[in-house]
């Protein structure tokens, strides 16, 4: 287990590695350069060519990735904070520390400055959202896998896939129409500050439930599935056949040999959950790492975007690992 | 009064397609300690009555007439909580797939603790566990603590369904119902695992209600018969009595598609069953064997209802015609016919032959230092359980494999090291292959005229509209209709999807045909016209055949020469006659002691096999048998691999026990009619 | 020795009755027909867009932004900047229909071929191919959507780029599983008995036979797809304006969703109709396969 679990760590780092490089390798197409980007529009074009200059720009990627690396893992000090530069960047941490995510040219501050408070914000969001997905889904999932083909398990399966089939932004202009337009009792916009008259835990509502019913609605047909495919299974006649109650055929038997399969759907939301806040946190205006990804995109700021994707890909594929470790628990023919 | 008593019995499913009648009319009795078989072919309705019988039938099926009496009570008819009771308790049920009967994330121990904790309010888990470990020794499971604690994938396919034996007798239960329990097994496990049921039987005189369609299995376990046909009893016998004198068509069939111990092709060939087992509900409504059977006569047997008629005491038959059908045949056969002229020309000889597979650091050797010949014209049959390699050679030979060391030379060339795509066209072409399982053998996207087209242009045989009048005589030569090419696979029978595999291997005019198993996945009445066929196309072509099976029965009726293999070794070789006499080599001996005999008259001699298969990955280093040989002679068994002896020109024996210690043992086989 | 002449069988005396194809049950299944019922209507809307008697999807009428509203000249009022919705959702059903079909065809080609290779070749082959799909599904997906467009731009074509980046390598997984198990069917070493080509095994013997389950699949991922480009247009990474574009519509009509709301809903309503057929049909598809 060991040894398995030290093969999947290094798995993991060089899955990072590749990706924060892939992600690099996109900037690369996107239009203008840093230097603009850090300038501004209204610098003069022979500033920014200096500063392009000065940073190295038309070195080969392959150059300026290493270096980026460098500058990460705390061997190299970040250009941009040069003070031959005249940028007047400065980090109170230094500008060469183990972690240096380098400089956000949209925030005009240490990517470290910007990210974590934010993280914390989605983080919030997504483990409240995760809270209600977990038991909505397995009880939906459960109940219908546990007679399929019955009134019941049809009932809830076209329930969920009604679930599915709303995208995020279009469930949020849903919910707000109901809740803010016509009924007035939640707000349409969540800045987690009480300016606005709203508690916290009213401006938490709807974007929970925006984030959790899509994606509940996804984990109770996965759960649904394999509890139905359990409850055909030979052994489970032959628990019947036993002589065991009801109850306990499907607590003892069925239960957790259905859960095996669905154990990884579930940890896997963690990254769709990533994925979603983007929307959600568009949608009402909530001051998390989903829109700070979306506006550094859209800016270009490829420091804050590479540490954006690291982060979350560090938190996907950390799950994925708790996911498959888990599996092999849950599962004695797993287990080596 | 009987223990079950079944009347009148109708089980009715609802499918999309309208109510269907898996059983239409069923009556039966069983007295309490009584044994009694039920054979039938798949699609008989045989499961459908045990589940009837357990009240599990699912959402679609019910009983819609009749009683299922149990002690005197209508279980078909009992509520939710009276019949759990019954369950596991009074009656209880051992399972086909003992693989997949048993819980996959639970311990042995724990599944076997349910069964008294659900039916004794009293007892405690201390007690449970006792009485699941007792059971355990009961079924002769070494070390019962340890196995308590294991997961069912820890445990081989026969140590499961031990287990499930166990589970099933937990509660000592007054009817026992067995679901094709050995089917699946090896035939030195079933055989164990059968002596089991017997022993067990006779200790707590409990009554079996055995389902299978290995009428070889029911013999050697079950007192009275039924032979099920189109979900009715069709002939009903004390099981002497059955074999010696089976009055029904069908029954009749059922044996004379078998090979009689003895009987081989030339002295007394099978005779199939034609057609297939109707679906359920589709079969005639007066005889449900009507539109197959050869003795229909027109106007008696399609008149109406049949009735179960008494034809002796204690046996009786449903068919309008018993009384004027002709005697069978005796079933020990005559004289063997000679061997077919042979040119003596090896056209495949193996030499030192191996295939070894990387396992992690270790090796797999599947075939290791192999030396096998097969002369032109002859049918070789290569029998072993699972695990014996003889698949791998199988493969070897036809080029989907590649040996790792050693010689093979096939039709003069050298081919070991060379997979079909580093063979010549016409090598290719020369040895061609019929697989296992028919459902897997044809590509479902594709009608099945299809291959034999494609086949006919890649080999050259055919090409334009030569391809379509070849493909129809194809089709004449499995003795398929030409209008079949167009269908797909899926609207086949399997006996129909292995004839297209015949006729797909004979496209390219094979010089050696290799057939693994062809017909061990088809019903027992099918499995008989298949053979015939093969038979038939190979000795008017004058094919080689090397044919793998564990089914020893069949390798008798068969073959011409036999190779025994065991965890990738050749044990014994030789002339088909020589190696069902003694001089035996103590495996050989002990599979032919294992197979099934449909034939209570016949008596086999009973050797069984301790322990389990070892390893391929951990083989003995001497005699790879020594760790279960019956016959072990000491410590040189263990150490040092046996010697070859020659018994006779052309039969080897590999073993340390000499030769004449060997001839002294009694033929396995001994002919003693009842009195 | 000859066969006895009571032996052949014909196509009638089978066992097994014949099933028709998978599409020809559909009409069985209540679920799929509702769900192939939506889809046909928004298809039917797509294709006779150009024959319908609409306002023009990019005029402005200005008169009618006072009153936004339902009026008898739009049926279903007009968006903040004065264009007609209906028109503007008909139109915009042309769009999704076009993209998200093709973006999914354009993905299945590439995560097929993918999902053979590694599946046939295993080895090297597959480390390599199914090394470079985890990276790519490993990344959260719409974090990988809005980089992808945010850098390489939005326009139509790069929307099905990053469908095609996205998602063939889920599809290479599930077309590598099913080759697998086909593998090691009996009916590939027929065809390696006929010395077959790689090419043609892959191609003849083991694609057709991954249909089935991959039609599902294709339905799951027609509706997802919708749902992301959708969600791109939305987030203001769709179709350049001024395309009539349902994600695009919603995000317009957010700022003015406490007084107009209905400039919101409309486009949501078609955009959750049209998802759910595809995902109606799938599970139709699925319950119909598992009849069997």
């Amino acid at each position: 287990m060991t040894r398995y679990i030290l093969r999947r760590a290094l798995e993991m780092l060089a899955t990072l590695l590749v990706a924060s490089f892939l992600v690099f390798l996109v900037t690369e197409f996107s239009p203008g350069n840093v230097a603009r980007k850090t300038l501004g529009a209204f610098a003069l074009q022979e500033q920014v060519d200096l500063l392009y200059r000065k940073l190295h720009l038309n070195d080969p990627l392959m150059e300026r990735y290493v270096r980026w690396v460098g500058v990460l893992t705390g061997v190299e000090a970040d250009p941009l904070q040069d003070p031959a530069l005249g940028l007047d960047f400065k980090d109170p941490r230094g500008d060469r520390y183990f972690g240096n995510f380098g400089y956000s040219t949209l925030y005009k501050a240490p990517v470290n400055d910007v990210l974590w408070d934010r993280l914390g914000n989605t983080a919030l969001l997504a483990g409240l959202a995760f809270a209600v997905i977990v038991p909505v889904s397995l009880g939906l999932g459960v109940l219908a896998g546990m007679r399929a083909g019955s009134p019941l398990d049809r009932g809830l399966s076209t329930v969920s896939i009604v679930m599915t089939s709303i995208p995020e932004f279009a469930l949020g202009v849903l919910l707000v129409a109901v809740f803010v337009v016509w009924l007035g009792v939640l707000p349409g916009t969540s800045p987690l500050d009480t300016h606005s008259g709203w508690s916290i835990a009213a401006q938490l509502v709807l974007p929970v439930a925006v984030l959790a019913i899509y994606d509940a609605g996804y984990v109770a047909r996965m759960v649904r599935t394999s509890m139905a495919e359990v409850m055909a299974k030979p052994y489970v006649r032959t628990a019947v056949l036993k002589g065991l109650p009801r109850r306990q055929v499907i607590l003892r038997h069925a239960l957790r040999n259905a859960m095996i399969a669905p154990f990884t759907v579930i940890l896997l939301q963690v990254n769709w959950l990533i994925g979603g806040v983007v929307v959600t946190e568009l949608v009402f205006a909530y001051p998390g790492f989903g829109r700070m990804l979306l506006d550094a995109s859209l800016f270009g700021d490829v420091s804050l975007i590479e540490a954006a994707t690291l982060v979350a890909l560090f938190v996907a594929t950390m799950t994925q690992l708790l996911s498959d470790i888990g599996y092999r628990l849950l599962d004695p023919q797993a287990r080596r | 009064m009987a223990l079950l008593s079944i009347r009148d019995l109708r089980v009715e499913y609802t499918t999309v397609r309208g109510t269907v009648a898996a059983i239409p009319e069923f009556s039966l009795d069983i007295d309490a300690g009584e044994s009694f078989g039920l054979v039938g072919e798949s699609g008989c309705g045989k499961s459908t009555l045990i589940m009837a019988i357990m009240g599990y039938m699912g959402r679609n099926g019910a009983v819609t007439r009749g009683q299922i009496l149990f002690e005197g009570q209508d279980i078909a008819r009992l509520g939710a909580e009276p019949l759990r009771r019954i369950r596991g308790s009074r009656i209880a049920i051992v399972y086909q797939e003992p693989g997949t009967a048993l819980n996959p994330s639970m311990t042995v121990g724990r599944q076997l603790m349910e069964v008294p904790l659900a039916h004794d309010a009293k007892i405690g888990r201390g007690a449970a566990r006792d009485c699941a470990a007792q059971a355990l020794a009961d079924v002769h499971l070494p070390d019962p603590a340890s196995v308590m604690r294991r997961y069912p994938h820890q445990l081989s396919g026969g140590q499961k369904q031990r287990v499930v034996i166990a589970m099933a007798l937990l509660a000592n239960p007054a009817l026992l119902l067995l679901d094709e329990p050995t089917t699946g097994l090896d035939v030195t496990v079933e055989a164990a695992v059968l002596d089991l049921l017997n022993e067990l039987r006779e200790k707590y005189a409990t009554a079996l209600l055995y389902i299978s369609h290995n009428l070889g299995v029911i013999a050697q376990v079950c007192e009275r018969i039924g032979v099920m046909y189109a979900g009715k009893m069709v002939e009903q016998a004390p099981a002497a009595a059955l074999f010696r004198n089976p009055r029904h068509p069908y029954t009749r069939g059922l044996l004379a598609s078998l090979p009689r111990p003895g009987a081989d092709k030339r002295s007394a060939p099978l005779v199939p069953i034609p057609g297939v087992v109707p679906a359920a509900g589709r079969a005639p409504p007066s005889c449900g064997f009507l539109t197959r059977c050869p003795h229909a006569l027109a106007g008696v047997c399609d008149a109406g209802e049949i009735s179960l008629l008494p034809a002796a005491p204690e046996h009786t038959v449903r068919c309008a015609r018993w009384a004027e059908l002709p005697p069978v045949r005796s079933p020990m056969a005559g004289a063997r016919a000679n061997l077919p002229a042979s040119d003596d020309a090896p056209v495949v000889q193996a030499l030192d032959l191996s295939r070894a597979f990387p396992v992690g650091r270790r090796m797999l050797l599947a075939n290791d230092r192999l030396e096998i010949t097969a002369q032109r014209g002859h049918v070789l049959a290569i029998v072993g359980e699972s695990g014996s390699g003889k698949s791998t050679f199988a493969k070897v030979l036809a080029g989907l494999d590649a040996a790792t060391s050693g010689s093979l030379v096939v039709l003069g060339q050298e081919v070991a090291g060379r997979p079909v795509r580093r063979r010549d066209a016409k090598l290719v072409a020369a040895v061609q292959m019929v697989f296992q399982q028919p459902d897997g053998t044809l590509n479902p996207s594709h009608p099945v005229g299809w291959p034999l087209a494609r086949a006919l242009r890649k080999f050259g045989i055919a090409r334009g509209g030569d391809v379509e009048a070849r493909v129809t005589a194809l089709l004449e030569m499995v003795r398929l209709p030409p209008s079949l090419r167009h269908a797909l696979p899926r609207q086949l029978s399997g006996g129909q999807k292995q004839r297209i595999a015949i006729a797909r291997a004979f496209a390219g005019n094979p010089q050696i045909l290799v057939a693994d198993e062809p017909v061990s996945a088809l019903d027992v009445s099918v499995q008989a016209a298949v053979i015939n066929l093969l038979l038939a196309i190979q000795a008017e072509h004058r094919t080689t055949m090397v044919f793998i099976s564990h089914d020893l029965g069949l390798v008798r009726y068969l073959a011409d020469e036999v190779v025994v293999m065991y965890l990738g070794q050749v044990m014994e070789a030789g002339s088909v006659a020589a190696l069902f006499e003694p001089p035996y080599h103590p495996y050989t001996e002990a599979l032919l002691s294992a197979a099934p005999v449909p034939d209570p008259e016949v008596r086999t001699k009973r050797i069984r096999l301790e322990g389990e298969i070892p390893s391929p990955l951990a083989v003995p280093p001497g005699c790879r048998f020594a760790t279960r040989c019956p016959r072990r002679i000491g410590r040189i068994c263990d150490d040092t691999p046996p010697p070859l002896r020659g018994a006779a020109p052309g039969h080897v024996i590999h073993c340390h026990i000499p030769l004449d210690d060997l001839r002294a043992v009694a033929p396995v086989f001994r002919h003693a009619p009842a009195a | 020795m000859s066969v006895t002449a009571s032996d052949p069988v014909s196509l009638s005396e089978t066992a097994g009755r014949p099933t028709p194809g998978l599409l020809r049950r559909l009409p069985s299944s209540p679920v799929a027909v509702v769900g192939l019922a939506l889809v046909l209507f928004w298809a039917l809307v797509a294709l006779v867009a150009p024959l319908l008697p609409l306002q023009p999807p990019n005029a402005q009428d200005y008169m009618a932004m006072a009153h936004p509203g339902s009026t008898a000249k739009h049926w279903l009022g007009v968006d903040p900047l004065g264009r007609d919705l209906l028109s503007r959702i008909v139109w915009g059903a042309r769009t999704v229909l076009a993209v998200a079909p093709l973006a999914v065809v354009a993905a299945y080609t590439v995560g097929a071929t993918m999902g053979l290779l590694s599946g046939y070749y295993r080895g090297w082959v597959d480390a390599v191919i199914s090394r470079a799909g985890d990276v790519i599904l490993s990344f959260p997906i719409v974090i990988l959507y809005v980089i992808l467009i945010a850098n390489i731009g939005p326009s139509a074509l790069n929307i099905v780029v990053a469908v095609v980046v996205a998602s063939a390598p889920g599809i290479s997984r599930i077309v590598r599983g099913l080759v697998m198990s086909l593998m090691h069917q009996e009916f590939v070493a027929a065809a390696y008995l006929r010395r077959e080509s790689d090419v043609f095994v892959m191609l003849v013997e083991l694609l057709p036979n991954c249909r089935a389950p991959l039609i599902t699949d294709f339905c799951l991922r027609l509706g997802y797809t919708i749902i992301t480009i959708g969600t791109l247009g939305f987030l203001g990474l769709g179709l350049p304006p001024p395309n009539p574009d349902w994600g695009g519509m919603v995000k317009q009509a957010t700022s003015m969703i406490t007084v107009f709301p209905h400039m919101a809903l409309y486009p949501t309503i078609a955009l959750v109709s049209l998802i759910l057929g595809f995902n109606l049909l799938a599970d139709g598809l699925t319950e119909l396969s598992q009849a069997d």
